[in-house]
């Protein structure tokens, strides 16, 4: 079988795009954000407790253990126990946003906590002599030097919550996910795989739009690392 | 003034860092903190400004009791420096050094041009403004690091080896501005240093601390270098301290002999005929001395062409009429045809000494404080017997 011209070929994938293009990309709308509002959630989170891992050096391996671990909970089984846990509805999108913002803690944690440990000894010493308080020096010192590293951390977690949250659609989420679903019901006699090829383009699409979004942020935000010696 | 009253820090473990210091930093100068590592001299230092809590005893900033003041409030109040300078790298330069007058809630745009000001005056040039830290050089940095400290324009500073992780020629080069704008603007500075050297040239007083955080002694750099209090100050002082203290002794009128000299340009036969001892000293068109030729050996008809750069023997030190006898000493002894070259405050050339001139000066000068009062001779006699241990 010629697998470019017959209508279940891959390439096919545009004409089911135009085909569904509504459906598809309220489906990616709400991938999106699906993707991104988690990670914003988690790093608001991870970065107090980050900063209580490298403030208190006891605590800095039961944290970055147990909130390392939380990453080993299959995404399926929390998307299936959240709403009996929380009381909410099974289908109600709130599920994902919490399991994945669950996940970006776990990865953040540590990325936070390491982000603000490489922070020079006679830098933070120096800020503290000037005189900030410990709070200001956070904000104003230690946060903005360890930007490269969380956005590093930042990167790995978006990508990995793009990829996740297309396993949400197997408990009927709509979104991308929805896509490979569909191409694996319409593949019951033989196999169809326009919707799973268009699932897998979109959401590598996706995933490259925000990776290169904060690069760009992150680049925006340290334009000292861009400060070439003249030496 | 900065008065420590029975300071002593014991970490929990029990290792004291320092042990009942008293002592007091006066207002307007440089008392210098030195000693071998493990002697709790920067533990000392950080007790001021409350990076670390005195396990007990006082500090006193003037009339104020230092654990009173919120210690945020308090170090805005002191410039800090330190060994690599800790300068903020997500920052520019000019903004690096406003950072306490930022903190204060100054007006920005004032602050940037105070910083702007503050930076020429450690010698940077405006356009390093816009740089950050990686784009400059250790020196640079250490620059921008004391600039920062004087920002706020604090009474009191702390500087904790700032000058130790640069090279030899950058360090005597920040050593002696730092001396400069210190004598501008009169700072209370207590300065912390593991070099000896350093300690004695930037100190108007010197504490020795000895391991285990104990004050051996606190004196002027003279009064360190003539009379140690014990054997451990004597040898941290070092072997060549007679020698050294000579770098605080004027000498006053030095009795040059006349040299007779070449210019550059000369043909080489005139300079043999004022060569003595086979050397002749040649200058430039400023009477300033350029370096010794020498002569002998070379037969008469090798002597053609004229005084060149190239030929010159670079050895000799220069001292300067009224300077110290270190450097009258050092000019005569480094000097290959052994008559040290002494100029005037503009370098002119007035003529040279020899070092047997000069140890006779030094004993002309160190005669009366032999006839001194007996108690000064009882103090050197039991140093004598120290050292004869």
């Amino acid at each position: 079988m010629n697998l470019a011209s017959s209508d279940s070929s891959p390439l096919k994938l545009f004409q089911y795009f135009t085909d569904h293009h509504s459906q598809v990309l309220s489906w990616l709308w709400s991938h999106a954000w699906l993707s991104v509002l988690p990670v914003v959630i988690g790093l608001v989170i991870a970065l107090p407790l980050g900063w209580l891992a490298r403030r208190y050096r006891w605590a800095y391996p039961p944290m970055v253990s147990l909130t390392g671990l939380l990453y080993t909970i299959p995404s399926i089984a929390l998307f299936v126990i959240l709403p009996r846990a929380l009381g909410t509805q099974v289908l109600d999108p709130i599920n994902v946003v919490i399991a994945l913002s669950i996940y970006t803690v776990a990865l953040m944690v540590r990325v936070v906590a390491d982000g603000l440990g490489a922070v020079p000894e006679d830098v933070s010493q120096a800020a503290t002599a000037m005189g900030y308080t410990p709070l200001q020096r956070v904000i104003k010192v230690d946060l903005p030097i360890a930007v490269p590293v969380i956005a590093a951390g930042l990167r790995v977690a978006t990508v990995s919550n793009v990829s996740m949250v297309a396993v949400a659609a197997t408990i009927g989420v709509p979104e991308l996910g929805q896509l490979f679903t569909n191409g694996f019901q319409l593949s019951a006699g033989s196999p169809y795989y326009p919707p799973i090829a268009l699932g897998i383009v979109m959401c590598v699409l996706l995933a490259v739009v925000f990776d290169v979004a904060i690069v760009l942020l992150n680049s925006a935000l340290t334009p000292w690392r861009r400060a070439v010696s003249p030496r | 003034m900065i008065r420590f009253e029975s300071v002593s820090k014991q970490y929990p473990d029990g290792t004291k860092a320092v042990d009942e210091l008293s002592l007091v930093a006066p207002s307007g100068e440089i008392t210098v903190l030195v000693g071998p590592s493990g002697c709790g001299k920067t533990t000392s230092l950080r007790m001021i400004n409350r990076m670390i809590e005195p396990t007990s005893g006082r500090i006193w900033l003037d009339d104020r009791d230092t654990s009173k003041v919120a210690p945020a409030q308090l170090r805005r109040g002191i410039g800090y420096v330190i060994q690599h300078a800790g300068l903020f790298p997500h920052r520019t330069i000019v903004d690096n050094v406003a950072t306490v007058p930022f903190l204060l809630g100054r007006d920005k745009r004032e602050a940037r041009k105070n910083a702007l000001e503050l930076l020429e005056r450690v010698g940077l040039p405006a356009h390093f403004a816009k740089r950050y830290p990686a784009q400059l050089s250790g020196g640079q940095q250490q620059r921008v690091g004391v600039a920062r400290a004087l920002a706020a324009d604090p009474p009191v500073m702390l500087m904790d080896e700032p000058f130790s992780a640069v090279d030899p020629v950058v360090r005597e080069q920040l050593q002696n501005e730092f001396l400069r704008l210190q004598g501008d603007l009169g700072k209370t500075i207590v300065f912390v240093t593991h070099d000896i050297d350093e300690a004695i040239k930037l100190g108007d007083n010197v504490a020795v601390l000895r391991v285990g955080g104990h004050l051996a002694q606190l004196a002027t750099p003279a009064e360190l270098l003539a009379t140690p209090a014990d054997p451990f100050v004597a040898a941290f002082v070092g072997r060549d301290r007679g020698y050294r203290a000579l770098g605080f002794a004027s000498a006053g009128e030095i009795p040059v002999g006349a040299e007779p000299s070449v210019r550059q340009g000369e043909a080489l036969t005139s300079a043999k005929d004022l060569a003595q001892d086979g050397w002749v000293l040649v200058v430039d068109d400023a009477q300033a001395p350029q370096g010794w030729l020498h002569l002998t050996g070379v037969p008469d008809s090798g002597l053609t062409g004229t005084v060149e750069p190239a030929l010159l023997n670079l050895g000799g030190t220069l001292a300067t009429q009224g300077g110290t006898l270190r450097a009258a000493l050092d000019a005569a002894l480094s000097s290959p045809s052994g008559r040290g070259v002494v100029v005037d405050t503009d370098g002119r050339l007035l003529g040279s000494v020899t070092a047997s001139q000069v140890l006779a000066l030094i004993e002309q000068r160190a005669a009366p404080s032999r006839t001194a009062p007996a108690e000064l001779g009882a103090n050197l006699g039991a140093n004598l017997r120290k050292a004869t241990l």
